[in-house]
């Protein structure tokens, strides 16, 4: 059973059909069926790709609305580091951080800051004895869907600490209910302002039995147009960053992992480079690294769909940002010290092989004889025509009954060919 | 484990012997496959550590071959074969460290000579069969 509720979704009033999403989707999950895309919700697995090829605007991700936080007493916002790359011309990170108090929310607590503690703890974790490596990063939610469900055997390998956004929340709500001993905890909202919807999807669904911590999810080009009109240069600013460099780098790729100081990593980003380097981790065929740190998006974090800023200016604007920064505000811990119990998640979700042909062994070889005998009968152009990605994908869709043949226009044509060529009833009309 | 008998599914596959960036492409397509068929995870992981160990000796010393891997109800068989050089020590050949890859190889990071030892260590059968000038061909077999 899948129970996994997901954020990206469709508009299907403005959804033309035009294979596009479908053909960059990297798990198939998409097909097109009378005129309209339909996601696999068992194959989906957020990234986001179809909502940043879609040409009609017809895929989006469904975030909370920034009126929400209004239902709250205690309002905390919790900017993903990435949004900090989206301004143009910051020179003072206080200014976006003050900008979010000045759209409404009582408080600010730095993702950021969450980070340079998950970098903290991952250095320990390295550390320990025994685990499975290299270890793999679990701060990026379609990577640990994309394990769960496609590389099962690297699931052990997944670092069990709960991502920077979660460590943010829980040492936001302590200190707002220290701060305010009145607030109950359902007084407080947490609001992440997310680069994309995968982080929406984790939010909904947790880790396994983990609930998270994070009441709200908006999208950062929803809070962007706030925070443009209420951020002025003439105001003064004197409010502190939270973080150091280290935090503030995990919204690119290579920071989560150049945060370990240690040569020993990969780090990876967009979604179908991932995809190989988890092949060749599989294979063994990877040199013997400690960690790995994947990012979906390309460039990572600040190449999230709801980002604003090109991902390539905004890193840009990163290095810039943190030229003065100090390395992190989290000091290394001491000799002896060890991860704290509610830093780690419990169990991850129980693999869900995707799209197994049968539960029997057997009725799949048979199932699969029949995809590969039908799938050589096929053109083979993968022209999307039928609504499959591709003709495999299309034969396989036709063995299990979700398919029609007919619907291959090469075949049809081939079909009307033959049927006219054949066709020796009625007049000759031209020629007489 | 299975209970119903079906008939042997075999995959086929060119190894392209040109292209040495490609290669590996073979294993990665048998993984899928055995994915939907419901093929339980290690036992994937072995075949597709063997195999593509096997794809990989092909490009590096034979310039590509032909792989079968055959899927019937109590094991998975992989047979590599290829027209290259041949294999004129066997024993010598499945010695780990033992290596006759030419330095462009090494240098990409292959020809470590753990390539035959590995196919071995991961599956529960192999057999080499080879003619010095004529070609080697190699069994192996996983069992559920």
């Amino acid at each position: 059973m899948n129970t996994y509720i997901h954020s990206v979704s469709l508009d299907p009033t403005k959804c033309t059909g035009c294979t596009t999403c479908m053909k960059h989707c990297p798990t198939e999950a998409i097909r097109v069926r009378n005129g309209c895309a339909v996601i696999d919700a068992e194959r989906c697995i957020d990234c986001g790709e179809c909502i940043r090829n879609c040409t009609n605007n017809a895929k989006k991700s469904i975030c909370n609305s920034f009126d929400e936080i209004k239902n709250y007493k205690h309002k905390i916002a919790l900017p993903a580091p990435s949004l900090l790359a989206q301004f143009d011309n910051l020179d003072n990170i206080g200014y976006v951080l003050q900008g979010l108090l000045d759209i409404g929310f009582d408080e600010v607590f730095e993702v950021a800051k969450g980070a340079e503690i998950v970098s903290e703890h991952t250095r320990l974790y390295l550390r320990t004895e025994g685990i499975r490596k290299p270890v793999i990063s679990t701060a990026c939610p379609v990577i640990t869907r994309l394990i769960l469900i496609r590389f099962p055997f690297l699931k052990d390998n997944l670092i069990p600490l709960l991502p920077p956004v979660e460590v943010a929340a829980h040492m936001a709500v302590e200190e707002a209910m220290k701060k305010n001993p009145e607030l109950k905890r359902e007084d407080i909202c947490t609001c992440f302002i997310s680069p994309c919807p995968a982080k929406v999807s984790y939010v909904r669904n947790g880790f396994g039995s983990y609930k998270s911590e994070v009441d709200l999810v908006v999208s950062m080009s929803e809070i962007y147009f706030q925070l443009l009109n209420v951020m002025k240069r003439e105001n003064a600013c004197d409010m502190p960053s939270q973080a150091g460099r280290i935090g503030l780098s995990w919204a690119i790729c290579g920071g989560e992992g150049s945060a370990l100081l240690n040569d020993k990593i990969i780090a990876a980003d967009g979604i179908n480079n991932v995809i190989s380097v988890l092949d060749q981790i599989e294979d063994g065929n990877i040199p013997p690294v400690d960690f790995v740190e994947l990012n979906a998006c390309p460039s990572g974090c600040v190449g999230g769909v709801l980002t604003i800023e090109n991902p390539y200016v905004a890193k840009n604007r990163l290095h810039t940002l943190r030229r003065y920064m100090p390395v992190s505000l989290v000091p290394p811990s001491e000799e002896g010290a060890y991860i704290p119990e509610n830093s780690f998640f419990g169990e991850l979700p129980e693999y869900r092989p995707l799209n197994r042909l049968s539960d029997s062994i057997g009725e799949s070889m048979r199932l699969m004889s029949k995809i590969q005998a039908l799938r050589k009968e096929l053109p083979g152009i993968d022209c999307g025509s039928c609504g499959a990605p591709n003709c495999r994908a299309f034969a396989e869709d036709i063995v299990m009954g979700n398919a029609d043949r007919n619907e291959c226009v090469i075949a049809y044509k081939d079909f009307i060919k033959k049927y006219i060529e054949t066709y020796d009833g009625g007049e000759k009309v031209d020629g007489e | 484990m299975v209970n119903e008998m079906a008939e042997p599914l075999i995959f086929h596959f060119d190894v392209d012997g040109d292209n040495f960036t490609s290669a590996g492409q073979a294993s990665v397509q048998v993984k899928k496959n055995l994915r939907q068929l419901g093929i339980d995870p290690e036992t994937i992981r072995r075949v597709s550590i063997a195999m593509y160990e096997g794809e990989i000796n092909m490009v590096i010393h034979a310039k590509g071959g032909e792989a079968d891997v055959i899927v019937s109800d109590e094991s998975i068989e992989i047979i590599l074969k290829d027209t290259g050089p041949g294999i004129a020590n066997i024993e010598q050949a499945m010695q780990e460290g033992f290596s006759t890859a030419p330095d462009n190889i090494r240098s990409l990071g292959f020809g470590a000579g753990m390539g035959l030892p590995n196919m071995k260590r991961y599956t529960d059968y192999m057999h080499i069969d080879s003619v010095v000038g004529e070609g080697t061909t190699i069994t192996m077999r996983v069992n559920f």
